[in-house]
């Protein structure tokens, strides 16, 4: 029965002529082969995103006044609405996870080594994104949490020289946060930012299709010496497979987590009262976070704030451009490179962790 | 002329003289305006009738501009003692205790005069003053009696406004208890000493000492305080209702308020007491050591099987909101979402409140029916709560299911590649 169907939609769309060049294509293996799954996950993260961000759009209402209550409504009156915003939230934060793991695994296996530069750019672009969906997301209930950490995440942008202040004003939609901020930032959630992230993500699985799988330095080289020792696997159906059950895994994980863990709605936001003792902003923000509180409140003539939001913008750039610093015939940058990846991975969770302990 | 030479310094101290003498009178006639002597010499008297110049700065007539002559009379401007004290300047030296109401008055009954420094400030004081308990002792010729400055302070008086005064809401008891809390001196009037010691565990202190409520009761607020008397029998209700407007409103629909007026009972004095009142709780309609019904009423009489049936019902809605905030609790904790049952336990605690007051009516019925509007609300709480705990439990159900599910499909596909590569 399944055969004919694919024979009958074989015959009408060429399906062979697709699928072919999947057969063709194939996948290294060595003993780091399951890092590349990451990459799947995250994406598989991303579609649950899609559908689950879809389902919640059929009751939420963005609006100051609504908000709050629509979610309410979801969470307590809506069949399986407790589920669906559940999976979201999880989601959502479980998809940044892995999309980290999948960007420090591809820096530490050297996968962004020419040709891959653009795969990288795309990809560390994507991260972004990411955050960007995670930062506008947050405020989309408008409890008491989003709207501080609304309020203080755009005050820091508001900080960069010159353009800081447009900047703020333009997230904010006016001088505070307000039901202007809700509204726009719903409209960057489900309208800007999907539409930019479904191309990048688009080019970046083109390239990756395109330039195939990289193969880390060391294993390449011993594969050079040793080229009986070289280990491939088709990519369909051997290694999709294996992909499918790692969608399975991150399936039970989140749906486990969902439902053992549901999110949090807390208390409707009031822009009247005070912020909460020790707010902090959401674990992927915590090392930036916390980098811009130890800075002092004057370096030299500098205000401290500008110059932490100017230090991680450099950084971002840095890390972006990271390939472009990695040349074949100088082996000490990649030394540089590998002990600035270390450092940044330490860097970064240490102070996730320090910001989570500290007051 | 030689007695001239003899007496005179030589010249150098002549001249040092003169100068010194030049600058005397300079100061005085640069700064004629601010030479008191009253306060110059009173700086250094010994006891009661030292006034120093620091102390009388903190005065508010001070800050206004008014000096000792104006209330004492006098010459300020004169360092000769029989100059500035002379009767014919109008020296009236120490005001006798009985003139002081009347002196005070002179200014603060004059509302023209009052109104250049405060407009908002009454001018009945000295008026309300004559119909106190204070004033009548006074006018009967009791010295002992308050007068203006003993609660008020004198020379260093500040207004009620200020956390320092001694009429300040938080000073005000102290204030009274300096002669009330004194047996010795108020023995003659046979009168309690108690006051301030009783008030001092009482509810309204709390309110006004721990809790910083400035507008909770204090003395004054019950005995009125220049016009301060204690509230006749049949007046204590109206007093109180002063804050407790709605207890008071069911008290007057009750049998008690017609039965303690016939009885001349002080009213809400007869279960609350005065000076010492605590928080009211449900014990006071039990029977134990905090019931107060069982003092008039016999057990097993009909009385006393409504306050059962009251006790009942309160203690049955204090139960069932407690039992709504544990299951609530619980669910909260399981990750839940109960936020809308959460906010209409306010409503049961309302409801709850709301029958307390009603106790004042004594009417089973009317308690009966906000007891029964509480319990509703209450009841669908806690089913609110134990609903979601059940659905937590559909949820890890569903949740064995998918993973068991998800186990054997992981299962599946595992041997389906593993035949695909063999």
């Amino acid at each position: 029965m399944f055969a004919a169907l694919i024979r009958w939609l074989d015959e009408r769309l060429k399906l062979e002529g697709l699928i072919a060049p999947l057969r063709h294509k194939t996948v290294p293996t060595h003993r780091l082969s399951y890092w590349y799954f990451f990459g799947g996950i995250t994406l598989f993260l991303f579609i649950i995103q899609v559908l689950t961000g879809i389902l919640l759009l059929l009751y939420y209402r963005p609006g100051a006044n609504e908000a709050f209550e629509s979610v309410q409504y979801i969470m307590t009156r809506v069949q399986f609405g407790w589920l669906i915003r559940s999976i979201h939230s999880w989601s959502a934060n479980l998809m940044i996870f892995t999309a980290f793991v999948h960007m420090f695994s591809v820096v530490f296996l050297k996968a962004y080594r020419k040709p891959r530069e653009l795969t990288w750019v795309t990809g560390v672009i994507l991260l972004f994104l990411v955050m960007g969906f995670g930062f506008s997301g947050y405020l989309l209930p408008w409890n008491t949490l989003a709207f501080f950490a609304t309020k203080v995440g755009t005050e820091i942008a508001g900080q960069v020289p010159f353009i800081g202040r447009p900047i703020m004003i333009f997230l904010r939609g006016g001088e505070e946060v307000t039901g202007a901020t809700l509204t726009r930032f719903f409209g960057f959630h489900v309208a800007v930012l999907p539409g930019i992230v479904t191309v990048l993500i688009a080019i970046h699985l083109f390239l990756v299709q395109r330039l195939g799988m990289s193969v880390p330095p060391k294993v390449e080289a011993h594969w050079n010496a040793h080229p009986p020792e070289k280990r491939e696997m088709r990519f369909f159906p051997n290694f999709l497979l294996r992909e499918l059950m790692a969608w399975y895994v991150a399936m039970g994980a989140l749906g486990a987590l969902a439902a053992l863990f549901p999110w949090n709605l807390g208390v409707k936001a009031d822009p009247f009262i005070s912020a909460p003792a020790g707010i902090k902003p959401e674990w992927y923000f915590l090392f930036m976070f916390q980098t811009l509180k130890l800075i002092p409140s004057k370096v030299w003539i500098i205000d401290g704030e500008v110059l932490g939001v100017l230090g991680c913008s450099l950084a971002g750039l840095l890390w972006l451009l990271l390939p472009f610093f990695e040349s074949d015939k100088t082996p000490r940058t990649k030394v540089w490179i590998t002990g600035l990846t270390i450092f940044a991975l330490v860097y970064v969770i240490g102070m996730t962790v320090y910001g989570y302990v500290a007051n | 002329m030689a007695m001239l030479q003899i007496n005179f310094p030589s010249s150098f101290a002549a001249r040092a003289l003169a100068l010194a003498g030049f600058f005397v009178l300079a100061s005085c006639f640069a700064y004629g305006q601010d030479v008191n002597s009253c306060l110059d010499c009173h700086s250094a008297q010994p006891g009661h009738l030292e006034v120093t110049p620091e102390k009388f700065s903190q005065d508010i007539h001070a800050q206004k501009g008014l000096t000792c002559v104006s209330c004492h009379g006098g010459d300020a401007s004169s360092y000769d003692p029989a100059q500035a004290m002379s009767r014919k300047a109008g020296w009236k030296g120490k005001i006798d205790r009985k003139q002081v109401p009347k002196l005070c008055g002179s200014c603060h009954s004059n509302p023209s005069y009052m109104k250049q420094y405060n407009p908002s400030l009454r001018t009945d004081q000295l008026d309300q003053y004559h119909t106190s308990m204070h004033g009548k002792r006074l006018a009967a010729g009791d010295t002992k009696a308050a007068v203006c400055t003993d609660c008020h302070s004198v020379h260093d008086l500040r207004p009620p406004s200020d956390p320092r005064s001694t009429v300040n809401p938080v000073n005000v008891a102290k204030t009274c208890s300096r002669c009330h809390s004194d047996a010795a001196y108020m023995k003659q009037y046979g009168i309690p000493t108690d006051q301030f010691a009783n008030y001092s565990t009482s509810v309204h202190h709390d309110a006004m000492a721990v809790r910083g409520d400035l507008s909770a009761p204090t003395c004054t607020t019950c005995h009125g305080n220049h016009g301060a008397v204690p509230p006749g029998v049949d007046k204590v209700q109206n007093v109180c209702a002063n804050c407790h407007a709605f207890q008071a409103q069911m008290y007057q629909q009750s049998t008690h308020s017609k039965v303690f007026e016939k009885a001349s009972l002080p009213g809400c004095v007869v279960c609350h007491s005065n000076h010492g009142i605590h928080m009211p709780s449900d014990a006071m309609l039990g029977t134990g050591p905090g019931g107060v019904c069982t003092r008039c009423h016999t057990p097993g009489d009909h009385c006393d099987g409504a306050r059962a049936a009251i006790l009942g019902n309160l203690t049955q809605l204090d139960g069932a909101i407690k039992s709504a905030d544990a299951a609530l609790r619980l669910a909260e904790s399981a990750g839940m979402e109960v936020s809308e049952a959460r906010l209409s336990q306010d409503q049961a605690r309302d409801a709850l409140t709301k029958a307390r007051v009603t106790i004042h009516t004594f009417q089973t019925a009317l308690v009966e029916k906000d007891i029964q509007a509480g319990m509703k609300i209450a009841v669908a709480n806690q089913k609110a709560g134990k609903d979601a705990m059940i659905e937590r439990n559909h949820r890890r159900i569903g949740l064995g299911i998918c993973l068991i599910a998800i186990a054997m499909m992981l299962v599946g596909l595992w041997l389906y590649i593993k035949k695909l590569e063999s």
